[in-house]
């Protein structure tokens, strides 16, 4: 039993940085109708800010942290916006295929971007936030993980939040449902838009702070990774839908651990991809998607 | 209150519309009737800011509103209701009333807004909850145009309201144009296939033939034009 919710807490930190990735990936969607490739290397400058700005911090506290955490989310949100104002904003109107190269190309550009600056040799990331480990009855937790867990818990609060109870949400939402109809009720579509990669980035940046306190090796290619699974963990909660893509998350972390921690730990990464597979066979829009017919 | 003047529109090599120019005064029932692919919908859709013309300009009350944003020509007052409807499905009717009103912060006008649309249309305020995919057609189109009531236009365009409707709400939602109309003085333009219901309510028609208009007068004259009888009216 304390294997079993030693495993959990695993899963849950892990599914939770999945989860921070996996929104921005459904949110695009949800309002383009295109996978911005590029999404996966916000997250990894993401951590690249949270290692320089860590710099200037003093290590080890828990505002220290919150201020690596804070300014990452800045620079990924102004990142994100500029992304979409210069690389997909011209193509709009034109075929998805164009926009879904040029989200490729924007993806190597951050890549190789970083590492012309920075170079390629892995960097250790530093204990941003106070590292003990936690005693909870039976179980040995680290600090790190619940930091993870707490983090994540109230930015996902804090988006539901916005996308259901603002007007700007609103506009997210009716954009999502019929960016015409949106724009025929005064919804300025380009603020809307401007405003989902704004959100969906900072988000990435506090998962790449976030993931990097756990596996605090960072280097330009790390988000391809985690960038690939949030992706498998949106699709498997339905594109498009914030709750699906939590949910996937949270299997996707789930399931990842369980054959990490078992005899089978090679294959942890097929179980990602093998549970994409078995879904998109018996539910091709997802766990929480669904096909919606138009009424005529 | 709105001139067209020599407007044209491609989609690519493909011209929809192709040197029109028409005038709506203020306070009338101005209606542009032609089949399909006559570019009476690509026409409404460049006047909203939602297609770029070619060539043209577009005046609104004396100001060139050609290369405007749509969400900035809806803040003017002049606003949409789009063919096919286009309800939010997936939220109720209330969520999409309320999308309606986004332009405007004031609870208080809002609040009444809707209590004017739920005069007009008090079917939704009985389905006010219910979510706007499971409504009738006729039902949606009522939304359709309570939403763009709550925008407060000056100037309302209708993109065949009557498509896909059973004949008894077609008539209900007619009257309610007329009447919204005259007691708002809301100018409207009114796209229709239905010639008939539309020469009957308006002042003025345009009949729009392969992206050109092909006949225009008032629409008492053009109920008894030979030609447009022929075409349209069926005999």
């Amino acid at each position: 039993m304390t294997e079993f919710f030693q495993q959990l807490i695993n899963g849950l930190s892990l599914g939770a940085i999945y989860a921070l990735l996996a929104l921005g990936y459904t949110m695009v969607y949800g309002i383009l109708r295109f996978i911005n490739f590029a999404h996966a290397d916000v997250f990894m400058v993401g951590s690249f800010v949270g290692y320089y700005a860590a710099r200037h911090i003093p290590a080890g506290t828990i505002w220290g942290g919150l201020i690596v955490l804070l300014v990452a989310m800045i620079a990924c949100a102004v990142l994100g916006m500029a992304i979409e104002r210069f690389a997909y904003r011209p193509l709009r109107g034109a075929p998805t295929l164009n926009v879904l190269i040029t989200a490729i190309g924007m993806s190597l550009l951050l890549e190789y971007g970083v590492q012309l600056l920075f170079g390629s040799t892995p960097r250790n990331f530093p204990a941003v936030f106070p590292s003990s480990q936690v005693q909870l009855g039976d179980l040995t937790v680290s600090s790190n993980q619940l930091i993870v867990i707490g983090v994540a818990a109230v930015l996902l609060g804090g988006l539901q939040r916005i996308v259901f109870h603002t007007r700007l949400g609103a506009a997210m939402r009716a954009v999502s449902l019929n960016p015409r109809a949106a724009q025929l009720v005064g919804i300025n579509l380009n603020t809307v838009i401007a405003f989902t990669f704004a959100l969906g980035s900072a988000l990435a940046g506090a998962g790449g702070v976030l993931y990097a306190l756990n596996y605090p090796s960072i280097d330009p290619f790390m988000g391809v990774m985690p960038g690939l699974k949030a992706f498998v963990a949106a699709i498997l909660g339905g594109i498009g839908n914030l709750p699906g893509a939590a949910l996937g998350a949270l299997i996707l972390g789930g399931a990842e651990t369980v054959v990490g921690g078992s005899a089978y730990s090679t294959y942890k990464d097929a179980i990602a991809f093998g549970l994409l597979i078995v879904i998109m066979l018996f539910r091709p829009a997802g766990l929480l998607g669904r096909f919606t017919a138009e009424k005529v | 209150m709105l001139t067209v003047t020599n407007l044209s529109v491609a989609y690519g090599a493909i011209k929809a519309v192709n040197g029109i120019s028409f005038e709506i005064p203020r306070g009338a029932i101005v209606t542009l009737i032609g089949g399909n692919g006559a570019g009476k919908t690509t026409t409404l859709q460049t006047i909203s800011g939602l297609i770029r013309p070619t060539a043209g300009t577009i005046r609104f009350n004396d100001e060139d509103i050609t290369r405007l944003a749509p969400h900035k020509i809806v803040a003017r007052g002049l606003c949409q209701v789009p063919e096919g409807r286009m309800v939010f499905s997936n939220l109720s009717v209330a969520e999409n009333l309320a999308l309606g009103s986004y332009l405007h912060r004031d609870p208080e006008g809002v609040e009444h807004t809707r209590d004017y649309v739920f005069g007009i249309f008090p079917r939704l305020k009985e389905r006010i909850k219910q979510t706007a995919g499971t409504l009738s057609g006729g039902e949606q189109q009522m939304l359709a145009i309570g939403r763009a009531l709550m925008s407060r236009p000056a100037f309302l365009m209708l993109d065949e309201p009557s498509l896909g409707i059973a004949p008894r709400l077609v008539t209900t939602i007619f009257e309610k144009i007329v009447e919204i109309n005259r007691e708002q003085g809301i100018t409207i333009l009114l796209v229709e296939q239905n010639a008939h219901l539309a020469l009957e309510i308006s002042s003025h028609a345009y009949v729009f033939e392969t992206g050109q208009i092909a006949v225009s007068g008032p629409s008492g004259d053009l109920r008894d034009d030979p030609r447009l009888k022929a075409a349209y009216l069926g005999g």
